[in-house]
């Protein structure tokens, strides 16, 4: 047979040809993702739309015809934001009444947390548990000497003058470190045999997580001063902390029950096998696992705590929110309302924004399930 | 050689002070003497500290009168009312803002988690944009933010916005007309009420039926048809008894119709659109959670998209929606409480605000507000694990 139609015969494979147009690239993305049927596309008519209503008018108020230098009200010339008032008041609104001539305290403080906790995200540091030890037990304790002085020739600034992203920063930090191990110690005795610690426990954890945190802190700056034999006053931050802390470890407890229940019976009976005790399995097998596994909880927590300490203008401390309210109402800057609030959403923003995307990588790197 | 046990070679019974019997008696007992013994230590200084102050313990405010107002009061109160009544004025404040609260944030977070979840990618990043933004901003800042930042810029009552000449939204509040029931109206509730269970049975036989012999009922739009048709029967029969009160502009501000004050109208406003942002991310986790084996054995069984989500995936994903979601409607009670910073007449506003701060019986006011968000937390939970054991895996 003599094979006619030579042309359909090749001897090498023919070179691929590049995909169609409609395919790859920019239109392929944009057609898919954007336009894939009627609906998506009006869907996506209208969102444009909705963007352009909102966005512009809002980046145009913020940046583009604000004002961001001068010193008081009359240098807001243009019809945006006047972001000189935020400049002028920045002082009180990071560090509240705090006297100018100490707010260096302050800063150092906070200069050595950052220094401090920075170590502690980097895999490579060794000796981690003693830098956490002294984190938690010596730090503070140089803090509270810093900020409210009264040894070592620095002059004293009471708690009442303390106030603004300072103060919320503080009431936060104390709140998450006094609550962890009041909340280990109520989530092992909420799983204890004993039935008398096991009801009290759940009973403690039910009262404090059915309540609003409003309640507890005027139960707090109300009713402890009652409380207490006659003669003895407790600083009304002290209180506030107090009632966030209760409050916060009934929480806590809730999430670290969680871990607890997650660790696999074997866990316990090889530690029974050892011949360890009750204490030394928690301390020693147990919690290290169980709070590894919560740390992206603790850090949920830690979040709706810092949210949480805004509550605190309600019984007249002036964190961050307090200060920014306390300058709206200044006379001398009527009508700047929005800037105080927009100024003191971004910088909550911020902070919880950036704590929910590490405790999201915590969770990724951590987390051994199926990802489909 | 003799194999006797010797029982001497067993441990035998340990020495009392490490019987675990014995130390948990002891441990517990001195846990009951140190709770106990706390709180009479407490409630002894307390009443000595009341006494001192000459404030007087027991309920007997309870029928003082109260002499003051209250803005806004879903029953009839006046000056010459009790303290008692300030009570359920405020109780009934806060369920009514919770209620709203948590419908219209069920159904914007519904909307928006199933939006976060879409193929058209502008729609998921807006989504993704407000889920991100009002998830991170404390609620106190943005009830603050719409009620002094919006709510006071809004026009005075002579320059209102105007819906069709019905709806008036001032600075003032929003007016909307109020319905007015004339005598016939309870006919048309009779028949609501028996449209409901009318579905209910209609979707019990129906479900039988199926299992039975396999044929489909149109539940949805039977029941519809009887929840909607049967009361508009009764109300067109009666001679339609209900006549609107429109508001009208009087003077300075507006007469009749039915006002929402601004308070309210902030408050529920951002406690929706907070709560909101965490149900969309419940929803989102819980559709998500569904193994995608399930979505593709239904395709395999040739469902389309509708009747598998509707068959499978959710019904699969409200048992991981429903826990959190409870738990979030529990936070939005509770955050009903901030109402004292716009001047809500919530429960903690008039009864452990005003009323404390009159009567200055600080104990009993602030235990009885922390008793009916107690009670309100105890019986959602209960439910929600009634809910939970029922639709609970039984794995081995």
């Amino acid at each position: 047979m003599t094979h006619k139609n030579i042309a359909f015969f090749t001897t090498e494979q023919l070179p691929s040809l590049a995909p169609p147009s409609n395919t790859v690239g920019a239109t392929a993305w944009i057609r898919q993702n954007l336009f894939s049927s009627p609906i998506n596309s009006i869907f996506t008519l209208l969102g444009l739309y909705v963007v352009y209503l909102t966005i512009p008018p809002l980046l145009n108020w913020a940046f583009f015809s604000s004002d961001w230098s001068g010193t008081s009200r009359a240098d807001c010339t243009t019809g945006g934001a006047c972001w000189v008032f935020v400049q002028v008041r920045l002082q009180q609104f990071i560090y509240g009444f705090y006297p100018s001539t100490d707010i260096w305290r302050v800063n150092l403080g906070f200069l050595m947390l950052v220094a401090l906790m920075a170590p502690l995200f980097i895999e490579k540091t060794p000796r981690k548990g003693l830098l956490a030890a002294f984190l938690l037990f010596v730090y503070p304790v140089i803090a509270f000497i810093l900020f409210s002085g009264g040894s070592f020739g620095l002059s004293v600034v009471t708690t009442d003058q303390w106030g603004g992203l300072m103060l919320t920063l503080v009431i936060a930090s104390v709140g998450i470190v006094a609550s962890l191990p009041l909340g280990v110690l109520l989530a092992l005795g909420r799983r204890s045999d004993m039935p008398i610690v096991k009801s009290s426990c759940v009973v403690f954890i039910e009262i404090w997580r059915g309540v609003p945190l409003i309640t507890v802190l005027f139960m707090s700056s109300v009713m402890l001063p009652l409380f207490l034999p006659e003669g003895v006053t407790f600083d009304k931050l002290l209180r506030a902390l107090i009632g966030i802390t209760l409050f916060q470890s009934a929480y806590m407890a809730e999430v670290i029950r969680g871990g607890l229940q997650a660790i696999p019976k074997g866990q316990y009976e090889a530690a029974q096998a050892l011949g360890l005790g009750y204490w030394k399995t928690m301390g020693l097998i147990i919690l290290p696992q169980a709070l590894k596994m919560v740390i992206p909880g603790i850090v949920n927590t830690f979040i709706a705590l810092f949210k949480d300490t805004t509550l605190v203008i309600i019984i007249g401390l002036f964190d961050l929110l307090g200060a920014v309210e306390n300058a709206i109402k200044d006379p001398a800057w009527l009508g700047m309302a929005i800037e105080g609030y927009v100024f003191a959403a971004a910088v909550f923003w911020v902070f919880c924004f950036g704590m929910s995307r590490y405790s999201i990588s915590l969770e990724n790197k951590l987390h051994t399930g199926h990802k489909r | 050689m003799s194999n006797k046990i010797n029982n001497s070679d067993s441990p035998g019974k340990p020495p009392f002070w490490n019987d675990p019997a014995v130390r948990s008696i002891f441990f517990q007992t001195l846990l009951l003497i140190g709770v106990f013994g706390f709180l009479y230590y407490i409630a002894s200084n307390t009443l000595d500290n009341m006494a001192k102050r000459g404030i007087s313990t027991g309920f007997a405010f309870l029928d003082y009168k109260a002499g003051f107002g209250i803005l806004m009061s879903l029953i009839d109160f006046t000056e010459s009312d009790s303290y008692g009544k300030t009570f359920f004025v405020g109780l009934l404040n806060t369920l009514l803002v919770s209620g709203i609260g948590i419908v219209f944030a069920t159904i914007m977070g519904f909307i928006i988690g199933v939006t976060r979840l879409s193929k058209n990618w502008l729609l998921a990043r807006i989504a993704a944009v407000y889920i991100e933004t009002f998830r991170n901003i404390p609620l106190l800042l943005q009830i603050l933010f719409w009620y002094f930042a919006v709510l006071r810029s809004l026009p005075s009552p002579r320059q209102s916005w105007s819906f069709f000449d019905s709806f008036f939204l001032n600075v003032r509040g929003l007016y909307i007309p109020k319905p007015v029931f004339e005598s016939g109206f309870s006919l048309t509730l009779i028949f609501l009420a028996i449209g409901i269970i009318g579905a209910i049975f209609v979707k019990k036989w129906a479900r039988k039926r199926l299992d039975a012999t396999g044929q489909p009922f149109p539940v949805f739009y039977t029941s519809l048809g009887l929840i909607l048709g049967l009361p508009v029967l009764a109300f067109l029969v009666t001679g339609a008894p209900l006549t609107w009160e429109m508001p009208a502009l009087t003077g300075f501000n507006f007469t009749g119709g039915l006002p929402i004050i601004p308070e309210l109208m902030a408050l529920g406003l951002s406690l929706t659109i907070y709560t909101a942002a965490f149900i969309a991310e419940i929803v989102r986790a819980g559709i998500l959670s569904v193994s995608h084996g399930q979505t593709e054995a239904a395709h395999a069984l040739g469902l389309k998209t509708g009747p598998t989500l509707q068959l499978v995936i959710i019904p699969q994903a409200l048992r991981v929606i429903i826990p959190p979601l409870t738990s979030q409607y529990l936070n939005l009670t509770k955050n009903s409480s901030l109402a004292t910073a716009v001047g809500y007449p919530d429960l903690v506003a008039v009864w452990a605000g005003t009323t404390l701060n009159q009567t200055g019986q600080a104990v009993e006011i602030i235990l009885t507000t922390m008793a009916v968000y107690l009670t309100i937390s105890l019986s959602i939970s209960f439910v929600m694990n009634i809910y939970n054991k029922r639709v609970a895996l039984i794995e081995r």
